[in-house]
């Protein structure tokens, strides 16, 4: 009995020892239902918001966000590293250190573009269109059903 | 004689004619600071050693605050490289990589084709061991009769109508799609970028604080950045990624389709026809930056156990639609 209670113990803290804050890297995270690609939205969270997540399985978090919406979101959609806001964002910090956070629009950005397509060197209109290209997921799910693809790994 | 062999820690620590007992202690605690300062170059990185450096020079009075952050700052910027980079800055990289591509190769503008390939595409990107960059996967079919597909840094991926003749079913240009994926993926795009371009790159963004830039700092990043969009060009249109790399690509590749569903085997006989119609375009194209079709279809053969499955119907009807009227003529 004992060594159940010490085995549930260690299980505990281990999870909490993995859980902890986490800053969304992608322009547009969908928090899932279902740790899967396909499963459905139940909440969207902007660039650089913090969820907590809990032990991942199989390369899916569980997390709350900060409106405490629960779901899973994929480890390449996370980073452990906050993300902070540039100044004149609503979320833009202040006497951050860029070695201590990823500074949001820092480096190669879209100031950078601005400079490259004023200046005439690049054009980005079918890059523009190509950001379009979106294939939903319903339409992914009806394309691999019609297809009879079996659902392998999600 | 016992003096004599203390003469090596007594010139280290500066005890030489410090009585007996005074120079005991001084010795232990000369000697706790140099094994402190052996390990930190042991274990610290350069940045580290020339941070403590900047710190000790700047307690010293030899250099000034302002000068110390600076020497911090360059050293880190000279310790980070392209796995350092975000997605958001890998983001804006594959974006400025794909305008530039495509001054060499327009692209081919059927929307019914387009949509085929991106349903197609990102239905395999939700496998991916990266399912997830900063703006997503987005696929666009070049006009081009070059045997050639391109996976700019943060999922954009172009193929060319010469690589579609190279299909003959959705199976196989999956095979296709799903090698370029894996590009993206293992991040081979950023990996072509110089690390000199990067340490300028670095530096100016970690000298640069929580505001906009000004136009020196800016001109001097934009030029960077043309350098480093330059470099993963090259790569994707002239050079090549190492064999290495590619083996890498064709290897996530084949599991990248059987967690998708997809029949591995496909990935072979793609590759056999693409040996075949290399051989007829010359060397253009994949010849000159892959590894050849044949070694790479030779590679794959023993690491693929199943023997593939009947074509699907439904597959081969919408791929028979969508693709087969951009490919006709050849």
């Amino acid at each position: 009995m004992k060594i159940r209670i010490l085995v549930v113990l260690l299980v505990i803290s281990a999870g909490a020892a993995l859980a902890g804050p986490m800053s969304v890297q992608v322009r547009n995270c969908r928090v899932r239902a279902t740790p899967s690609q396909l499963g459905s939205t139940v909440a969207m969270v902007d660039y650089g918001a913090v969820v907590q997540a809990g032990t991942p399985q199989k390369g899916w978090y569980p997390v709350t966000t900060a409106d405490g919406k629960t779901g899973w979101v994929h480890e390449s959609a996370l980073s452990r590293k906050p993300i902070a806001m540039r100044a004149g964002t609503s979320d833009a910090a202040t006497g951050v250190s860029s070695d201590e956070v990823s500074l949001a629009g820092k480096g190669f950005n879209e100031q950078v573009e601005k400079k490259l397509r004023s200046e005439g060197k690049l054009d980005y209109t079918w890059v523009d269109r190509m950001a379009t290209f979106n294939a939903g997921a319903d339409q992914i799910m009806k394309f691999r059903m019609q297809g009879r693809l079996p659902g392998g790994g999600q | 004689m016992r003096d004599l062999r203390f003469t090596i820690y007594d010139l280290l620590c500066g005890t030489v004619g410090v009585p007996a007992t005074a120079r005991k202690s001084q010795i232990i605690n000369c000697t706790i600071l140099l094994l402190a300062l052996l390990a930190g170059v042991l274990f610290c990185g350069c940045a580290e050693v020339s941070e403590a450096g900047a710190g000790i020079a700047q307690a010293a009075g030899v250099i000034s605050a302002d000068q110390a952050q600076a020497v911090t700052r360059s050293a880190k910027a000279v310790e980070k490289s392209w796995q350092d980079l975000t997605p958001e800055q890998e983001y804006y990289v594959g974006r400025a990589v794909v305008a530039q591509v495509l001054q060499s190769y327009p692209p081919l503008d059927r929307p019914q084709a387009n949509e085929y390939l991106n349903v197609l595409g990102q239905s395999l990107a939700i496998f991916s061991e990266r399912p997830e960059t900063f703006g997503g996967y987005h696929f666009l079919l070049l006009d081009s009769d070059e045997i050639n597909a391109f996976a700019a840094p943060g999922g954009l991926i172009l193929v060319s109508r010469g690589m579609l003749r190279c299909c003959q079913s959705e199976d196989e240009l999956a095979a296709v799609l799903a090698h370029e994926i894996c590009h993206v993926e293992q991040k081979h795009g950023l990996s072509a970028i110089k690390q000199g371009r990067l340490t300028e790159a670095f530096t100016i963004i970690a000298a640069e604080s929580a505001k906009q830039m000004g136009g020196e700092e800016l001109a001097a990043l934009t030029e960077a950045f043309e350098g480093s969009v330059g470099d993963v060009v090259m790569t994707l249109t002239t050079s090549g990624y190492s064999r290495k790399q590619e083996r890498s690509a064709d290897a996530a590749a084949v599991a990248l389709l059987q967690r998708a569903g997809y029949p591995a085997p496909a990935m072979i006989t793609m590759l056999e026809r693409m040996d075949e119609r290399l051989a007829d375009a010359g060397g253009l194209g994949f010849a000159k930056t892959h590894p050849s079709a044949k070694s790479r279809a030779d590679a794959l053969r023993a690491t693929i156990s199943d023997t593939g499955s009947a074509p699907d119907l439904v597959r081969e009807q919408r791929f028979s639609a969508a693709i087969r009227p951009v490919v006709a003529g050849k």
